[in-house]
C-alpha cells in the first residue's frame, strides 16, 4: 500500500481506472453463474460495454483535446455496418465466432479511423462552435449515406449499391447483408459480455497510454493553449488530427462490439440523438476524467431501462434529472458547500497535508 | 481589425513573390552592420536580421520598414510606448501573424514559408504579454511539452509502450528536472502550473521557452507586475540565461531600470517604425526617444524613467 | 415550370428556416449558446395553434396569437429557470442543459398529446394563385411564409437598430462587461432575447405545420437542426446571414429533393455547409474575430 501512494499520481488513477473494470466484471461475472442476473439486465450487458468505450473515446476528443464533436455516433455507425459486413463474410469459412469478432471489430477500427480521418482533415480547419456543427453535419451525412446503403453477399462475393437491394445484381442464393433503411438484418449475434470487457480494457489501454505520452502532452497543450503550444513548435492540426481520429477508430471498434449483439440494427440507431447520448456521459462523468465517463455511462445505461416501469414519465424524468444534474454542478455556492462537507469528513481520517503556502515560501511573489 | 488571418497570408504570399527580386537587391544595398544595435558588433555573429520588415492591419500600417539584426549573444531590449507595435514585431518574428512585407532572417535562413510551430523548430521561441501557460497540467508537463522537439516518441510507440516510449519518457524527465533546476523550480514539478503564484508562473513560461533549444529567446514584457525585488531577481535570471545558455535575447519591457541595467543594445519603436537605436546611454540622451514617450515638452528628467 | 415550382417551394421552406434561423442566430449572438431546445418551441407552438383550433374551436388567428403568446412565456420561463443559474458555467454545461430541456419538452407533449400524429388545420384559407394558365401553382400558404419571413426580418432589423431595447442587445452580444458598466441590465437584456425566439419560433412552427400538416412530439428536431445549419451557414450571430442561410438552405434542399435523390438531400443539405464553412469558416455573412495574442 505504502509503495502504491509513493506512485505519481496518474499512474495511481490509471491503475484504479483498470481495477474498477475489472473488479466490475468479477463481481458481474459472480453474479451471472449464480444466475442472479435477471433477463433484462443480461440484455443491457454488452450495450453498456459499448457505451463505456464510446464514452472513453469521445472523451479523448471532448476532454482531452477540448473539441466539441456532436457527430461520434457516425463513426460507431461506420463500424457498426463494417463489423457485420466483415463477420456475415467471414461466416462462411469456417472461423470460429470470437475469431470473426476479432477480426470484424478490427476492420471496424480501421475503416471508422479512415472515414475519421476524411471528416478530420476538413473539420480541423475549424475550431469552437463552427468544428461542433460541422461534426454535427458530417454524423447526419454519414447517416443519411447508409440509409442508402445496399450491400449484398453471393458466391462471389460482396456487391455494393447506394439505390435498393434489386441492383446489387446477386447471383442466386445471394443473401442481403444491409438493405437501406432497414439496415442489417440476420446479423450473427456473436459478440459477448466478455468480448465487451476485453475492448473496454483496450479502449482504456489505448486512451490511457496515449494521454500519458509524448503524444497525449501535445493534445493537452493545445487543448489549454493552443498559441502557446504552436509557439514550443507543436503542430496543431496534426495532434488534434491525432485525437480525433484514434476516437473515430475507437468508436469504430465500440459500434462492432454493439451491433453483433443484436439480429438487427438500423442506421437510425446511430443518429445526432446517439451523439448526444454519449456526450452526456462524457460530461457528466467530468470532462476528461475517463473514470467518471465509465461510471455514467453504465448509470445512464441502465437508469432508463429500469425506469421502465414508470412508461412515458421515464425519459421526462431523465431530462429532469439531466437539468437538475448540471445546475446543481455548476452551482459554485453549493459545491462549495459540498466540498466543505466532504473536507471535514476527510479531515477526521487523516493528518492534514503540510500547507501549500509554504512550498511556495520562497518564492518571487 | 477585423480581417482574418488568412487573407493576411495570402496578402504576404502575393507581396512576398512580387517584391522577392526587389528585396533581394536592397538586401544586397544595405551594409548588414547599419541595421545592428551596436553598430562595431562583427556581422558575421548574427542571429535574427529583420530586413524592411512590416504589416498592415486593414489600412494601418501596424510595423512598418522595420530593420533589425541581433548578434548571437546580444541582449537586445525592443522599447517604445503603448500601441507602438512592439508585441506586433513579436508576432511578426514568430509567424503568429504572417507578414504583409520584408524578411526575416533567422541565422541566415529565411523563415517566409515557415509556420509558428516550424519557427521554434528554427529556433525561436517566445514568452508572452499575458502568461500563455498549460494551466491544468503541472509543471514538469509544462517542461515536457517544451521539449516537445527535442524528445522524440511516436503516437505508436505512445500507445503500445514501445522501449522507444520508456527511452524517451525517462530523458523528457531528466531533462525536464534539469532544467526546472536552473531556475530553482525542481521542488514544484508536480505543482499544477495554473496554481503558480505569478512571478513562479513567468519564470515557468522562461523555462518553457528555454526547453525547446531556442537561438532566439523572445521576452515579451518579463517584469510585468513584478515588484522591484523581483525586478532585480529577473535581471540576474536573463544574464544567467544568456551566459549559461549562450543564446540571443529579445526583451519587450516597459521597466526602463531592467531594460537599461540589461539590455546591451537598444532599439525604440513608435507608431511602429523604428525611431531609433544605440547602447542604453544613446537611447537614454535620445531626444527622439524622450519626445516619444514624453512628448515634446521638456522636463527635469532627461532620461526615460518607467514608461507605463 | 417545375424549376419554378421547385425555386417556390424552397423559398417557402427556407423562410420557415430563417424565421426559427433568426430566434437561434439571437439567442448565439447574445448568450453565446447553442439551444437545441429552440427546435421543440417550434413544436410547442404547432401544438399550441392546434389545441386553439380544435378544442376551443377559435379562428386560426388566435390560435396563432395564442401560441405566439405562450411561446414567448415558455422561453422566458425556461431562460430564467434553466439558462440563468449557468450564465457563469462552461459552454458545455449549458449545451448539455439545453439538451436536457428539449427531451424535456419532447417528452412533455409525448404525455399531453400521445405520439400519434395530430392532422394540423391549415392556418391560411384563401385559395392558391395560378399562373401560367394552371401550370404554376403558388399555394396560400407558400405566400403567407414568405410574407411572413420578410415581414419578421423587416421588424426585427428596425429593432434591433433603431430601438433602445434594440440598441443594448447588439451592445451585449459585442461585450457584455461593458454594456453593463454602460448601465444596461444585461439579464434582462438576455430573457428578452429569449422571449423573441421563442415568439418567432411559434410563428415558424405554425407556418411549417401549415405547409407539413402532421405533428408530432418530434416535429421541431429536424427543422431545429436545419435552422441552426442555416444560421451558421449564413454566419451565426448575423440577422441578415440568418435570413440568407435559411433561404438558401430551403432551395438547395427543394433543388435536391427535386433533381437529385429525396433520400440524400439531407446529405446534400450539410455537404453544402460544410464546404461553405470551409471557404468562409465564419459563413457567408459572418465576421472572424481574429484571436489576440
Amino acid at each position: 500500500m505504502e509503495k502504491f501512494k509513493s506512485l505519481p499520481a496518474a499512474t495511481r488513477s490509471t491503475i484504479i481506472t483498470y481495477a474498477m473494470v475489472v473488479i466490475a466484471f468479477l463481481i458481474m461475472q459472480g453474479l451471472l453463474s449464480v444466475g442472479a442476473v435477471s433477463n433484462s439486465t443480461q440484455g443491457l450487458l454488452v450495450p453498456i460495454c459499448a457505451y463505456i468505450c464510446m464514452a472513453i473515446s469521445l472523451n479523448l476528443v471532448v476532454g482531452i483535446s477540448g473539441e466539441l464533436s456532436l457527430g461520434h455516433a457516425g463513426f460507431m455507425s461506420v463500424g457498426a455496418f463494417t463489423g457485420v459486413v466483415v463477420s456475415t463474410a467471414l461466416a462462411g469459412s469456417g472461423t470460429s465466432g470470437p475469431v470473426r469478432l476479432l477480426v470484424a471489430i478490427f476492420a471496424a477500427g480501421v475503416s471508422a479511423a479512415i472515414a475519421g480521418l476524411l471528416i478530420g482533415i476538413p473539420v480541423m480547419r475549424l475550431r469552437g462552435d463552427y468544428l461542433a456543427i460541422v461534426t454535427l453535419a458530417f454524423g447526419e451525412i454519414i447517416k443519411n449515406l447508409l440509409n442508402n446503403l445496399y450491400v449484398g453477399l453471393d458466391v462471389r462475393g460482396l456487391h455494393f449499391s447506394m439505390s435498393d437491394a434489386a441492383s446489387l445484381g446477386m447471383a442466386e442464393g445471394g443473401k442481403v447483408v444491409i438493405n437501406g433503411p432497414q439496415g442489417a438484418v440476420g446479423i450473427d449475434m456473436i459478440s459477448s459480455f466478455t468480448a465487451g470487457f476485453l475492448l473496454i480494457l483496450f479502449t482504456l489501454f489505448v486512451v490511457l497510454n496515449l494521454v500519458n505520452s509524448r503524444s497525449g502532452r501535445a493534445i493537452m497543450a493545445v487543448r489549454d493553449n493552443r498559441i502557446a503550444a504552436e509557439s514550443v513548435g507543436i503542430n496543431t492540426t496534426k495532434y488534434r488530427l491525432m485525437a480525433f481520429v484514434v476516437s473515430a477508430a475507437l468508436a469504430g471498434m465500440a459500434g462492432a462490439l454493439y451491433a453483433m449483439n443484436y439480429s438487427a440494427i438500423v442506421p437510425k440507431k446511430f443518429d445526432f440523438n446517439t451523439s448526444i447520448l454519449v456526450l452526456v456521459f462524457v460530461v457528466l462523468g467530468g470532462m476528461g476524467n475517463i473514470r467518471g465517463g465509465i461510471i455514467s455511462a453504465t448509470l445512464l445505461t441502465v437508469l432508463p431501462e429500469k425506469l421502465r416501469f414508470i412508461g412515458d414519465f421515464r425519459m421526462l424524468i431523465y431530462a429532469i434529472v439531466l437539468i437538475a444534474v448540471m445546475l446543481v454542478s455548476n452551482n459554485r455556492a453549493l459545491m462549495e458547500r459540498l466540498h466543505g462537507l466532504a473536507g471535514r469528513f476527510r479531515k477526521k481520517g487523516r493528518a492534514p497535508s503540510p500547507a501549500v503556502a509554504s512550498k511556495d515560501g520562497g518564492d518571487l511573489s | 481589425m477585423t480581417r482574418t488571418e488568412g487573407t493576411y497570408k495570402a496578402q504576404a504570399a502575393a507581396a512576398g513573390k512580387r517584391d522577392a527580386a526587389k528585396q533581394r537587391e536592397r538586401t544586397k544595398m544595405v551594409p548588414v552592420v547599419t541595421d545592428s544595435i551596436i553598430p562595431e558588433r562583427d556581422a558575421g555573429q548574427t542571429i535574427l536580421e529583420c530586413r524592411h520588415l512590416g504589416i498592415d492591419f486593414g489600412g494601418l500600417h501596424a510595423v512598418e520598414d522595420f530593420n533589425l539584426t541581433v548578434g548571437k549573444t546580444e541582449i537586445a531590449g525592443l522599447i517604445g510606448p503603448n500601441g507602438a507595435g512592439k508585441t506586433t514585431v513579436f508576432n511578426l518574428l514568430t509567424k503568429v501573424y504572417a507578414p504583409t512585407r520584408g524578411t526575416i532572417l533567422l541565422d541566415g535562413m529565411d523563415t517566409a514559408n515557415m509556420t509558428t510551430d516550424q519557427v521554434s523548430q528554427a529556433g525561436i521561441a517566445r514568452t508572452f504579454q499575458n502568461i500563455r501557460l498549460f494551466d491544468t497540467l503541472t509543471v514538469e508537463e509544462n517542461v515536457r511539452i517544451g521539449l516537445h522537439n527535442q524528445v522524440k516518441c511516436g503516437m505508436w510507440s505512445g500507445i503500445f509502450r514501445l522501449p522507444r516510449y520508456w527511452l524517451s519518457e525517462k530523458e523528457f524527465h531528466d531533462r525536464s528536472l534539469e532544467l526546472l533546476d536552473v531556475f530553482n523550480m525542481a521542488d514544484n514539478a508536480g505543482d499544477i502550473a495554473g496554481s503558480l503564484p505569478y512571478g513562479a508562473q513567468r519564470r515557468l513560461e522562461i523555462v518553457r521557452a528555454l526547453a525547446t533549444s531556442p537561438k532566439l529567446l523572445l521576452l515579451d514584457e518579463p517584469a510585468a507586475g513584478m515588484n522591484p525585488s523581483e525586478t532585480a531577481e529577473l535581471m540576474e535570471i536573463i544574464r544567467k540565461i544568456r551566459d549559461e545558455f549562450k543564446i540571443a535575447i529579445m526583451l519587450i519591457e516597459h521597466d526602463m531600470d531592467l531594460v537599461m541595467g540589461v539590455c546591451e543594445g537598444i532599439a525604440v519603436l513608435n507608431f511602429g517604425r523604428i525611431i531609433a537605436k544605440g547602447t542604453p546611454d544613446q537611447i537614454q540622451a535620445n531626444p527622439q526617444v524622450i519626445e516619444a514617450y514624453l512628448g515634446t515638452q521638456e522636463t527635469d528628467d532627461a532620461t526615460v524613467r518607467g514608461g507605463r | 415550370m417545375s424549376f419554378l415550382t421547385a425555386l417556390i417551394n424552397g423559398i417557402s421552406l427556407g423562410s420557415v428556416y430563417a424565421i426559427i434561423a433568426l430566434g437561434y442566430t439571437m439567442v448565439y449572438g447574445i448568450a453565446k449558446m447553442l439551444n437545441f431546445a429552440h427546435g421543440d418551441v417550434i413544436m410547442v407552438g404547432g401544438y399550441l395553434c392546434f389545441c386553439t383550433v380544435q378544442y376551443l374551436g377559435l379562428p386560426t388567428l388566435a390560435g396563432v396569437i395564442l401560441a405566439v403568446v405562450g411561446c414567448t412565456a415558455l422561453g422566458i420561463v425556461v431562460e430564467g429557470l434553466a439558462y440563468k443559474p449557468l450564465r457563469q458555467a462552461p459552454s458545455l454545461a449549458v449545451l448539455i442543459t439545453a439538451i436536457g430541456v428539449s427531451y424535456f419538452l419532447q417528452n412533455s407533449a409525448l404525455l399531453i398529446w400521445g405520439a400519434d400524429p395530430k392532422a394540423f388545420p391549415s392556418a391560411v384559407s384563401f385559395p392558391s394563385v395560378k399562373l401560367f394558365d394552371g401550370q404554376l401553382i403558388i399555394n396560400s400558404i407558400t405566400i403567407v411564409t414568405v410574407l411572413a419571413a420578410v415581414l419578421v426580418m423587416v421588424a426585427l432589423t428596425l429593432f434591433t437598430s433603431r430601438t433602445k431595447m434594440g440598441k443594448a442587445m447588439r451592445a451585449c452580444s459585442e461585450d457584455k462587461g461593458a454594456a453593463q458598466l454602460m448601465g444596461i441590465n444585461v439579464d434582462r437584456t438576455i430573457s428578452m432575447v429569449f422571449a423573441i425566439g421563442s415568439g418567432l419560433a411559434a410563428i415558424a412552427g405554425v407556418l411549417l405545420c401549415s405547409a407539413y400538416p402532421t405533428l408530432t412530439p418530434t416535429t421541431g428536431s429536424m427543422p431545429g437542426i436545419k435552422a441552426f445549419t442555416a444560421a451558421v451557414f449564413g454566419g451565426i450571430g448575423s440577422i441578415p446571414g440568418a435570413a440568407l442561410g435559411g433561404v438558401l438552405l430551403g432551395i438547395i434542399e427543394i433543388m435536391a429533393k427535386t433533381y437529385i435523390s429525396t433520400q440524400l438531400s439531407d446529405a446534400i443539405v450539410f455537404g453544402v455547409l460544410i464546404i461553405v464553412l470551409l471557404i468562409k469558416p465564419a459563413g457567408l455573412l459572418g465576421k472572424l474575430v481574429p484571436e489576440k495574442v
